[in-house]
């Protein structure tokens, strides 16, 4: 049984504007420590995917309209708020993007990494104290013993994110959200906050939830890959099937655009068009307008692609225009 | 922090200055002088009592004169009306409008910060537009139809409350809720709308991904942003309610500032005026620096910066 298993979750925003489809129907397993990459342009709803499962969405105007998402046992998605806050922060916990603005600049570092501790666990301060300086030592901070004591505003993005990183790992959870974990930093320091998560994650047996929009770094992390477009996937695999042989159009646009694949010399590809608007309600295949396939005419029109597993483990949007050859 | 305050300190003393030239040439503007309404004395004395005052000097020589006198002798002049030191007459009014400000302050503060609170946190609930309903009433509400509001409607049914008087402590109740209701309207939408701010920040977020109960985000990980707008202004409005009401004084008959304000200008008393006017520069000054301070306490950035300044 796999550790989490979400199943058909949907999520809707009931905005002034309108109904925003962000999660439209989506699945998805987690096994003990395995890395579960989600990867999709921004507005795709990977954000709010992981967000729904801890409750960490704004309702009103988010909904969570249907589905299940059961951990050991019991479903994330029908706790009451008071249930849900044992598992966040203790056995599923969250990395965020922006190590700038993610951590509290009115309280000391000490603060915010002991509380995980104190709350969860009910260890005393100096115990808990002793605990966050270990694990500022392993995500590989200099001096914790001092720095501990500082504000965040005293530590540089990289060195910020290795606390976010610490406050996540401390209560060694079961399952790490992470949330475009490197996309707001330095190329430099990205390589090293990936290298650490990965480290972490084996040190500690934890399962991790990558949320990126970036592919090349799926290929680095992931075991497992779910491809994500307008609320929906439109392709899940194991990472080298999906690297080998990726079949529907987004994931071969998304892979075309990776820079380190392109050949030197020759322009960068972008996937032309912009991504849907999810308040319209679309009947046919959603990636249409942008498809570059030589059948994009024998897209959907008539109803969404289903998912259909083509190889063992290998699912794909059943659109005979987004499978068909790349034109370019 | 010494080269800070110092720098403070001296910026203090321009704009006291600055607002001792404004008000200066502001009652010159004024027609007439002291003495232009006593119908009974004869001209040939009103001529000698202006020799006496220095009004008859130029008036870039009274403009001299004042501070000089107040720098080098420590002398803020005397009320040509009262003919008292305008120093004696500021200490004799001043206490009363001291309590009546401080219990004004603190039944606001105690009043408007839970609302604010209470309202941001359950924002578009029912608390929220019934709180932010009754504090734009507050804030819409002169006090001149406040204060006998409460007269007639809590005082003439408690006998222990007078209607108006400053003889017992508990005569300071209404007037102090009359002063008060307007600062804790604006106070209460203030802080309502700091911990907004500070709710919708992402590191909020990360508080409640790491399973912290709602009420340790409130007090640990909000308040203390959430306050800022509201202690900055706590200063000045505190410089604010302890100078004195002309109108809640009027209505409860107490012997504070209130009343020097506007006599002092319908006399022309012009020594009396600028003292007036210098003395509430002089606490807005003092009760910005002490909120500027808070502030800094409250907001380790800032602290960190005034420090390297
Ligand atoms: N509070 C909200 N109110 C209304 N709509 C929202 C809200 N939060 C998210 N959405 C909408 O849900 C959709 C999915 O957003 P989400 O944040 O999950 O995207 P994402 O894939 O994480 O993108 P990014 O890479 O930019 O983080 C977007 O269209 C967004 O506009
Ligand atoms: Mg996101």
């Amino acid at each position: 049984m796999p550790l989490l298993e979400v199943d058909n979750l949907k999520v809707r925003f009931h905005t002034r504007n309108g109904i925003v489809r962000a999660v439209d129907g989506v699945s998805f397993a987690v096994e003990k420590g395995e890395t579960v990459g989600i990867v999709g342009e921004s507005g795709s709803g990977k954000s709010v995917t992981c967000y729904s499962l801890l409750g960490l969405i704004p309702m009103p105007p988010g909904k969570i309209e249907g589905g299940t998402a059961m951990f050991d046992g019991q479903d994330l998605l029908s706790l009451t708020e008071k249930q849900l806050s044992k598992i966040r922060g203790k056995r599923i916990s969250m990395i965020f993007q922006d190590p700038m603005t993610s951590l509290n600049p009115y309280l000391k570092i000490s603060t915010q990494l002991t509380e995980p501790l104190r709350i969860h666990d009910g260890l005393g301060k100096s115990e808990a104290l002793d605990r966050a300086i270990a694990e500022m030592d392993a995500v590989g901070i200099p001096d914790p013993k001092k720095r501990i004591h500082s504000y965040p505003h005293e530590f540089s993005g990289g060195m910020r994110q290795r606390v976010m990183i610490a406050m996540a790992t401390i209560t060694r959870p079961e399952i790490l959200i992470a949330d475009e974990p490197t996309t707001a930093l330095d190329v430099t320091i990205q390589r090293q906050v990936l290298d650490l998560i990965k480290t972490r994650q084996e040190e500690l047996g934890s399962a991790v939830i990558f949320i990126t929009h970036d592919l090349a770094v799926v290929s680095e992390v992931c075991d497992f890959v779910n491809v994500m477009y307008a609320g929906r996937f439109v392709e899940r695999a194991p990472v080298g099937n999906l690297f080998r042989e990726p079949r529907h159009a987004y994931t071969r646009a998304l892979q075309a655009s990776i820079p380190a694949l392109q050949t030197k010399g020759e322009e960068l590809y972008t996937i032309p068009g912009r991504p849907p608007d999810l308040r319209k309600e679309i009947t046919g295949c959603v990636f249409a307008p942008r498809c570059e396939t030589e059948t994009r005419e024998q897209c959907l029109t008539d109803h969404r692609p289903e998912l259909v597993e083509v190889t063992p483990h290998h699912w794909v949007q059943d659109c005979p225009g987004c499978l068909g050859r790349w034109a370019r | 922090m010494i080269r800070y305050l110092a720098s403070r300190i001296f910026q203090g003393l321009l704009v006291l200055f600055a607002l001792y030239t404004i008000t200066f040439f502001l009652v010159k503007a004024m027609p007439g002088d002291p003495f232009t309404g006593e119908k009974n004395i004869p001209e040939d004395v009103k001529r000698n009592m202006r020799e006496q005052s220095g009004l008859n000097d130029p008036l870039f020589i009274q403009y001299l004169n004042y501070p000089k006198a107040v720098l080098l002798e420590g002398s803020f002049n005397y009320s040509i009306k009262k003919k008292r030191p305008v120093v004696d007459i500021i200490a004799q009014a001043f206490p009363a409008s001291l309590a009546l400000g401080v219990s004004a302050l603190i039944f606001a503060v105690m009043l408007a910060i839970p609302i604010g609170v209470i309202s941001a946190f359950r924002r578009n609930s029912w608390v929220d537009y019934s709180g932010m309903a009754i504090a734009m009433i507050g804030i819409c509400v002169p006090s001149f139809v406040i204060g006998p509001l409460l007269q007639i409607s809590i005082a003439t049914h408690i006998p222990a409350l007078r209607i108006a008087g400053w003889d017992s402590p508990i005569d300071i109740l209404l007037p102090a809720i009359t002063l008060g209701l307007g600062t804790a309207a604006y106070l209460a939408r203030l802080t309502r709308g700091g911990m907004l701010e500070i709710l919708s920040q992402d590191y909020i977020r990360t508080a409640r991904a790491k399973g912290l109960s709602t009420s340790r985000i409130m007090i640990v990980h909000a308040l203390r942003g959430g306050l800022i707008p509201s202690v900055a202004f706590i200063g000045p409005a505190f410089a604010a309610l302890i100078s004195g009401s002309f109108i809640v004084e009027s209505i409860f008959q107490i012997p504070g500032m209130g009343q020097h304000f506007v006599t002092a200008i319908t006399d022309r008393d012009e020594f009396l005026v600028l003292g007036l006017a210098l003395f509430y520069g002089f606490l807005v000054v003092v009760m910005n620096l002490v909120a500027d301070l808070l502030v800094g306490f409250l907001n380790p950035r800032v602290r960190l910066a005034e420090l390297d300044a």
